[in-house]
């Protein structure tokens, strides 16, 4: 994708679309549930870069003297069957949630827009084998490729962020395909073709500019995705290692005393629930926020459109 | 019709021969030697040897594929490196737990959703449908395995009607107590599982609300709701059709991880310990099966959608 460096200045015609550029910033915060995604997002991965440096305690120090205490102050959630503060272990553990985040989205973008320019822009018999191909993808579950993965090279966050990253990127190939191809059909990538532009260049800068809102709504429910695959399988043993803080890995060591201490287990859960209705709703609201189509027919493009999450944890 | 289910089923045997593939070569080319794997780190070359000899490592790929795929289509799935037993034999022995949790859940799902969704759609704008919206939204984001901890905490242990754990050893020789452990189980993929589907009901339902012929319905004097339970609901089930593919695959990996929190023997549960054994033939047989059977009811539900929505036939 090399633009050659002559065009450094941007064209003129973009000018009056830089008001509008960051303009879907502030529906997106008008609509709540745009707010409520944006400020869990934000906690989120705040709380992330804050674990890195301090936490109240340290979360793998064992105090058996005050196992199980129950929340108040000192430890704001409690502590847990070695006296390790919970609330400590959950801010530890969001480094690990927005870290495999941020690694399957970014796998899933590479492979969801390569495969989609794939099946949307070379020659016919390639495009229509990549089509049934993804269309193939589409029916292994996340989990079932995590399982693939960790059979092989054993359990790590990496077994994560590689299978929901496939399993998501193929998703966001199958929505991204057909945007690109009606883009594809747009007077302005005609324009750019007939103006001189390689079809790489015309790829990065008419192409994907237009199809990113739909991707980007995407990204958003994949990074959910990610988030519940991680709590999953770190849960049965294929994602962090013990040694590792992780929501779903302390999921599964406060379960072995949940008939004692049943308090101990809501909070990591609830961790997990808001993180993931945050970035549910979030992509929501960047739907309807940057739906270009919305007004064009509102009734094609919903249903094709209905996000179904995946279980996956 | 005919044209159409031959295209699927070309499709259906295309996605199979993939998937097989796709397994084949995850667990066989890429981890490097899977003999040394197996044997073990501190294992001598003449084990090694005798481990490829026993698999038929030694052979080359396409040979090693097509006596896989050619013991397929006589039954067999391969035999345990562990214990020696036949995959499809164990896979029958655990569906036994799994089949019953799948179906179950299935129905909890559908009897959850279908009348909440369609009600949720009804009440749009007002207060209860609202709540529901949000309840539903907000059970969509909760993982299976917590819900399954807070049901739990509340009909097991706090209440104490229900076992928290395991399967009755005698199975389905005491029907009672084997249906009694998979109430909770069935109840936590049902929920969840259930949320989503009331999300896609309630679009389906919107939608319906804005056809044609719910509002000719309404305008030859039937109420809108009665146009809209009459005349909309057969398209809302139609639509419901078309995502149980999805539902089905959700089941299956909802089934994984509750049957390792409630300890049940099922399929879920030995895929795990297989996969954390790495008894990689068995493996590579249970997720063909279980892709497989994905696969499967993809194809028979695209068929019968076909089939019974005539919008579908007229566009053929």
């Amino acid at each position: 994708m090399s633009v050659d460096g002559t065009d450094a200045a941007p064209p003129a015609p973009t000018t009056p679309r830089r008001r509008s550029r960051w303009a879907w910033l502030g529906r997106l915060w008008a609509l709540s549930t745009g707010r409520f995604g944006l400020i869990v997002v934000a906690v989120v991965g705040i709380t992330a870069i804050v674990a890195r440096f301090w936490t109240p305690f340290d979360p793998q120090k064992v105090d058996i003297a005050n196992r199980w205490a129950l929340p108040g102050w000192p430890h704001l959630l409690g502590t847990d069957g070695s006296g390790r503060d919970i609330l400590s272990l959950l801010m530890a553990g969001a480094r690990t949630t927005v870290f495999v985040a941020i690694g399957a989205g970014l796998v899933a973008t590479v492979i969801g827009i390569s495969l989609a320019a794939l099946g949307a822009l070379t020659a016919r018999w390639v495009r229509e084998s990549v089509a049934v191909f993804v269309d193939i993808l589409i029916a292994f579950p996340v989990l079932i490729i995590a399982m693939m993965i960790s059979a092989v090279w054993g359990g790590s966050l990496w077994v994560v962020i590689w299978a929901v990253g496939i399993g998501f990127g193929v998703n966001i190939a199958r929505v991204t395909r057909p945007e690109l191809r009606r883009v594809l059909q747009s007077d302005f990538v005609l324009a750019g073709r007939a103006s001189g532009l390689t079809p790489a260049q015309n790829l990065w800068r008419h192409l994907l500019p237009n199809v990113a809102p739909v991707f980007i709504v995407q990204l958003s429910w994949g990074m959910a995705v990610a988030v519940l695959a991680e709590a999953g399988l770190s849960y049965l043993g294929f994602g962090a290692p013990v040694t590792e803080p992780s929501w779903g890995l302390l999921l599964a060591q406060l379960q072995q005393f949940i008939g004692v201490h049943p308090l101990s287990v809501v909070w990591p859960g609830l961790a997990i629930t808001i993180t993931v209705l945050g970035l549910n709703l979030l992509g929501d609201a960047l739907r309807e926020a940057t739906d270009p189509t919305l007004s064009r027919s509102p009734f094609a493009t919903r249903r094709a459109r209905l996000h179904i999450p995946e279980v996956v944890s | 019709m005919i044209r159409y289910t031959l295209t699927r089923f070309a499709l259906l045997l295309l996605g199979l021969l993939v998937a097989s593939v796709l397994i084949f070569l995850t667990l066989r080319v890429l981890p490097g030697d899977i003999a040394h794997l197996i044997a073990g780190v501190g294992s001598t070359p003449e084990q090694q040897d005798a481990i490829r000899e026993r698999l038929g490592l030694d052979r080359p790929l396409p040979e090693q594929y097509l006596t896989w795929i050619g013991g397929l289509f006589r039954g067999d799935l391969g035999t345990s490196l562990l214990t020696g037993t036949s995959v499809v034999d164990e896979l029958a022995q655990k569906a036994e737990v799994t089949v019953p949790l799948g179906i179950l859940s299935l129905l909890i799902a559908v009897v959850i959703s279908v009348p909440l969704g369609v009600l949720s759609a009804m009440r749009r704008g007002r207060a209860s449908g609202t709540g529901l919206s949000v309840g539903a939204q907000t059970l969509a984001a909760v993982p299976v395995v917590w819900a399954g901890m807070m049901l739990v905490v509340v009909f097991a242990v706090w209440l104490g009607w229900l076992p928290a754990q395991g399967f009755p050893r005698s199975g389905w020789s005491d029907p009672w107590a084997a249906l009694r452990a998979l109430i909770l189980p069935a109840l936590t993929i049902g929920i969840v599982e259930g949320a989503m589907l009331l999300r896609f009901v309630r679009s389906a339902t919107l939608q319906a609300v804005g056809q044609d012929f719910v509002r000719t319905a309404a305008a030859k004097g039937l109420t809108r709701d009665q146009a809209l339970l009459r005349h909309g609901l057969p398209v809302v089930g139609l639509s419901v059709i078309t995502v149980l593919g999805l539902q089905v695959a959700g089941i299956i990996v909802g089934a994984v991880v509750i049957e390792q929190l409630f300890s049940l023997p099922g399929i879920g549960r030995m895929l795990v310990a297989d996969v954390a054994a790495r008894d990689l033939p068995k493996v590579q047989g249970e997720l063909l099966a279980l892709t497989g059977f994905v696969l499967i009811v993809g194809f028979v539900v695209d068929l019968v959608h076909r089939v019974i929505d005539p919008r579908q036939r007229e566009a053929s």
